[in-house]
């Protein structure tokens, strides 16, 4: 904290002239530019949130979160065994009947307030994500925090409107729901789950990922600022155990999991045979397809925004780039010198394009996947940029000549690694960008709408962004096809994952038999 | 297909520049431009954040690219004297404050400019060709032009005709572009007027036209490609101006040979103008970030400039009556 004060300007005190650069020589390095990371207390008591109550966890252990940028611990968290999960499951169970039968305006009122409240407190926020998980400051400020407070007032409005949620009248809640988020958009992906869950009158017992705990317990003031009932929200830290107490926990109704193919896979059978609801979002391989009419400086553009915002730590990321082959050169030197202007380095300047990869196993993860890379025939490219000494750290990576089978063009490395491929038809670059196990999302590029529209029906693939990648937003359902999962969030398709028809209404039917879309 | 090639597959411009069939062909094999995606990145690098001294070199570097400019009908001769005072000694209490690149003034009024700034490193630019609208004959343009090179006008700030530009007579718009260039090398042989074309991209409406304007006037022997007259609204905007850097860059590294840009209009403010600066440096490059590749021009901005000039020296803002007004 103190070497990041001295970097800063020292007041009004007149600039020494040897640090004007010469005027003749045109260098412009941008000066540094921290945002200030005392608008937020680290030194404060963190702890869990059952039943309304700040608590430690039963057993007392605590474990670190560490900044990945520095290695510098930032705080210690509970960590919570099956006894916590236990307790927060029975806060979530007793504070359902009277959740689930607030009047929808009344439920809507405080998912406004904690809106407004995120808002309220963005700086806060952003500077703490940043710390936590080693992402840019740009992006947390930017992206991460206002698409947070997006989903909790797109929410609101369905609070009082779930009649026309596409469940037919009077749909329920599901009842309790355990929410295991991922580490990559912590305080994003903990709305992704509770915002839905809250306005359709679920309760909530949510596990933030063990390396990013903290804006999770962070938005627990949050809850208790909006006045919201104890017991409605329950946030729990730990690691996979604590994962697991969740999943296994009888007292909860539906599970819903964003995180790895792996982990998705055994959640899946561990809640087999026990009526409990899944919804998982996980992997992705996304082809990002340029075709030649593309348009192609933006496509440059496109292609950065797919792999390398958030470090490529994005399930959705355009991580196989399909070229046109009479366009291939002119778009990888294109992106080569785009790629020369990126600022990697402290996430918490403000001019930082790339940070920090958020922990010492996933760096672990990623080196040893881009390893295969060289050994495979491909044809590495990396950014020549100085890395900061302490953290951990991963230079943008381009792999040219990639054959289809590598590794680096099956395997999600969840990092800032490209894989470039090419093709000639767009029949084969469809085929192509489906030849995986995977279907998250896509991206085109072309100029030709009917084109769009043509290669975008026949992509097997959640998501399919056109002349843009990654853009988020709370109105549009995301989710997978495949081995990315199943389920919708966001728009009025995430609605199902937490609303069943109701019982009177619709005494023997399925659960989606009467949504309209069910006949499309 | 695109016709924009890699370095190294060198077109043959002066062919291309001759039928109006390659040029069309040409100009619209361009990439198209994508217009959420371009202000999309225009957004993105407005969020840099230029502190300290990279702050101090932006504002100095940017008094130093501004054409310090005076186009009203009520130009009187002590007005221009006193603008070129200010163009070559921004404020004199301060001789640390570098000089503008130059002055820009009706062709009338080049005479009293060139012998108000002798002696200093101030440029004298004018605009010509029926400036603002261009709507006259090719012959009183060429006349014009001769008038202003022949008062000593370094810089010649020429329209192009938009509306042949507009309805695709692209040779026509070439031709003119040529026969101005032709007039500034040949009325001063020794020391040729700097051309440049002002593509007034207020009234070209779309980013596509925008990059086949500048390639148009790049190919036709522009030395610098300029936003608009200060007259129409929008003048230069961020986006149009990327869309030129771009233009500018990509002539470069087919070519080798560096042209520049020169953002007119609108820009009133320290703030926007080392927004500019971000897009000069990290869409061109570094190498454009010098007053021979790019020129603001502007008349209110040069004081927002020193005020802030005198913040990061002093600490506090100075009352705007400290800075002479022109």
């Amino acid at each position: 904290m103190d070497s990041e004060k001295a970097t800063r300007p020292s007041g009004h005190g007149p600039q020494p002239e040897a640090t004007v650069p010469d005027m003749i020589t045109p260098t412009w390095d941008y000066a540094p530019a921290p945002e200030a990371r005392d608008v937020i207390d680290l030194g404060r008591d963190w702890r869990m949130f059952i039943g309304g109550d700040f608590v430690e966890a039963a057993a007392g252990d605590r474990f670190p979160s560490v900044n990945p940028a520095t290695e510098e611990v930032l705080a210690e968290v509970p960590l919570a065994t099956e006894v916590d999960v236990d307790r927060a499951v029975a806060a979530a169970t007793s504070a359902l009947p009277t959740w689930q039968a607030t009047p929808g305006h009344e439920r809507g009122k405080y998912l406004y307030r904690i809106a407004r409240l995120l808002q309220e407190r963005a700086r806060e926020f952003a500077v703490l994500e940043t710390l936590d998980n080693g992402k840019p400051i740009r992006e947390t400020r930017d992206v991460d925090i206002p698409l947070a407070a997006a989903h909790f007032f797109y929410h609101a409005g369905w609070a009082d409107k779930l009649d026309w949620a596409g469940m037919g009248p009077s749909p329920r809640p599901i009842g309790v729901a355990g929410q295991i988020i991922p580490w990559n958009f912590p305080l994003l992906m903990l709305s992704w789950k509770i915002a839905p869950a809250l306005a359709c009158g679920n309760t909530v017992v949510i596990k933030p990922a063990e390396t990013t705990p903290l804006t999770a317990l962070l938005f627990a003031e949050v809850c208790q600022q909006a006045d919201l009932p104890a017991g409605v929200v329950n946030i729990v830290t730990g690691a996979g155990q604590t994962g697991s107490a969740i999943v296994d926990h009888p007292g909860v109704d539906k599970i819903a999991f964003t995180g790895s193919t792996a982990v998705g896979k055994g959640i899946q059978r561990a809640v087999a045979g026990s009526g409990k609801r899944v919804t998982l979002e996980l992997g992705g391989k996304a082809a990002n397809i340029i075709f030649d009419d593309a348009a192609i400086d933006q496509a440059v553009e496109g292609i950065v925004d797919g792999i390398f915002f958030n470090q490529g730590h994005v399930c959705c990321a355009g991580s196989r780039l399909l070229i046109q082959e009479n366009v291939h050169d002119l778009v990888v030197d294109k992106l080569t010198t785009r790629l020369a202007t990126l600022k990697v380095g402290d996430p918490l300047d403000k001019n930082t394009d790339l940070g920090a990869i958020n922990s010492a196993v996933q760096l672990e993860r990623i080196r040893s996947l881009t390893d295969t890379g060289e050994t495979e025939g491909a044809d590495r490219w990396e950014l020549d940029c100085e890395l900061p000494e302490r953290g951990f750290w991963f230079r943008p990576t381009v792999f040219t000549n990639v054959a289809v089978n590598a590794r680096i063009a099956r395997e999600e490395i969840f990092g800032p690694v490209l894989s470039v491929m090419t093709f000639r038809t767009p029949q084969e670059a469809i085929a192509k960008a489906n030849n995986t196990p995977y279907g998250l999302s896509a991206g085109i590029w072309t100029e030709k709408g009917s084109r769009i529209l043509k290669v975008a029906d026949q992509l097997r693939a959640g998501v399919v962004w056109a002349n843009t990648f990654n853009r988020f937003d709370p109105t549009s359902p995301f989710g997978g096809y495949k081995e990315s999962g199943f389920g919708r969030e966001g728009g009025r398709h995430g609605l199902s994952a937490y609303l069943q028809p109701s019982q009177s209404a619709h005494p023997e039917q399925p659960e989606r038999s009467a949504a309209p879309e069910a006949q499309a | 297909m695109t016709s924009l090639v890699l370095p190294g597959d060198l077109p043959d411009f002066a062919e291309i520049a001759a039928s109006d069939g390659a040029l069309r062909r040409f100009l619209h094999g361009l990439p198209g431009v994508d217009q959420v995606g371009v202000e999309r990145r225009v957004d993105a690098l407005a969020s840099r954040s230029i502190k300290q001294q990279s702050k101090r070199w932006a504002l100095d570097t940017a008094i130093r690219m501004t054409d310090l400019t005076t186009l009203e009908g009520a130009d009187s001769p002590g007005r221009i004297r006193s603008l070129c005072a200010k163009a070559v000694r921004p404020d004199p209490s301060d001789p640390d404050i570098p000089a503008v690149a130059a002055v820009c003034v009706y062709p009338d009024r080049v005479a009293i400019a060139v012998e108000a700034v002798r002696g200093s490193s101030v440029k004298v630019a004018s605009v010509a060709t029926a400036f603002p609208s261009g709507r006259t004959s090719l012959d009183i343009k060429l006349a014009d032009t001769r008038l202003a090179v022949e008062a000593g006008a370094d810089e010649i700030d020429m329209v192009i005709d938009r509306g042949a530009f507009l309805a695709g007579d692209y040779a026509k718009v070439a031709a003119e572009i040529a026969a101005v260039r032709q007039v500034c090398h040949d009325a001063a042989p020794d020391a040729p007027a700097h051309l440049k074309v002002i593509l007034e991209t207020g009234e070209l409406m779309t980013y596509d036209n925008v990059r086949r304007a500048s390639w148009l006037a790049l190919i036709a022997g522009a030395d610098v490609i300029k936003t608009s007259t200060g007259k129409v609204s929008p003048a230069a905007t961020p986006a149009v101006t990327l869309v030129m850097l771009q233009a500018v860059r990509d002539f470069a590294d087919l070519t080798g040979q560096v042209r520049g840009v020169k953002a007119a209009g609108g820009i009133r403010t320290a703030k926007d103008a080392i927004r500019y600066l971000v897009l000069v440096h990290e869409i061109a490059g570094p190498r454009w970030l010098d007053p021979d590749y790019f020129r603001f021009g502007a008349s209110s901005l040069l004081n927002d400039l020193l005020l802030q000039r005198a913040k990061q020296i002093h600490g506090v803002y100075w009352n705007p009556d400290r800075i002479p007004i022109d």
